[in-house]
């Protein structure tokens, strides 16, 4: 999958309309995530899960700060998440299925805060980048 | 994903094998593919799917055939099935959850007919070219 001029526009686009907020829809991403898809908690069991906690808020501005990476060097998103790929082939194992759990929420959020952002092309073309993401990061496992 | 030079040598080497009975592999694949999933026999109203029906039997080869090609090019996959990509993309669009389901049978139809050869590390390699067969036909969807 290849994301066109336009994809990388779009999805440009969005994270500068998101801006300072990035921290914490990544949070709430998480959050929504554990909620709604309980089985993602299994990757976390030295976490503190409830609403509010700091070790959420803190992966969560690490899972943001990665796609905000990605959206940055959309030509080459590889490239840039090569060592977090590395970390997801060889310490992490994360099962690929999560990946798309993830961009959901994601997207959920996204919409949630920015309701007139999320066009369907926008909200296509986000989709195709969180794709893009779990891709690159699930790359290196076998 | 990208297969290593170790992987690509284990393809090639079973393909040797499978190619000798590739139309009856095929048309056993099929098969077990509308028995075990009936739902993709959606995309074939217009059959006969009784077994050692001629269509199914012509379009076990049709898919074997593909898979040769992809075998003989498997350097350059994408290259190989660009028209096949184009076909599923804009006119077929065949759902990729059942590609993974196609290929599943497609192991479990070899496996059986070659069941010393089909060791771990076969499977795995044969696993990962399908997948990336598949990520090909799938990528021009969207």
């Amino acid at each position: 999958m290849v994301l066109s001029g336009n994809d990388k526009s779009n999805v440009k686009g969005v994270f500068s309309k998101i801006g300072g907020h990035a921290e914490e829809y990544g949070a709430e991403t998480l959050e929504r995530m554990f909620c709604t898809y309980p089985q993602t908690k299994t990757y976390f069991p030295h976490f503190d899960l409830q609403h509010g906690s700091a070790q959420v808020k803190a992966h969560g501005k690490k899972v943001a700060g990665a796609l905000i990476e990605a959206a940055n060097h959309i030509d080459d998103i590889a490239g840039a998440l090569s060592k977090l790929s590395d970390l997801h082939a060889q310490k992490l194992r994360v099962d690929p299925v999560n990946f798309k759990l993830l961009g959901q929420c994601f997207l959920v959020v996204v919409a949630i805060h920015h309701p007139s952002v999320l066009t369907p092309e926008v909200h296509a073309s986000l989709d195709k980048f969180l794709c893009a993401v779990g891709n690159v990061l699930t790359a290196k496992y076998r | 994903m990208t297969l290593t030079q170790a992987e690509k040598a284990a393809v090639i080497a079973i393909w040797a094998k499978v190619a000798t009975q590739a139309d009856a592999i095929g048309a056993e694949s099929l098969e077990r593919l509308f028995c075990s999933y009936p739902q993709t026999k959606t995309y074939f109203p217009h059959f006969d799917l009784s077994q050692g029906s001629a269509q199914l039997r012509g379009h076990g080869s049709k898919v074997m055939n593909a898979i040769g090609e992809a075998v003989k090019h498997i350097d350059d996959i994408r290259g190989a099935l660009a028209k096949l990509s184009e076909l599923h993309a804009y006119i077929l669009r065949v759902d990729p959850v059942n590609f993974k389901l196609l290929s599943h049978c497609i192991l479990c139809s070899v496996a059986a007919r070659y069941p010393s050869d089909f060791t771990p590390e076969v499977h795995a390699a044969w696993d990962k070219f399908l997948s990336s067969v598949s990520s090909v036909l799938t990528e021009k969807y969207r």
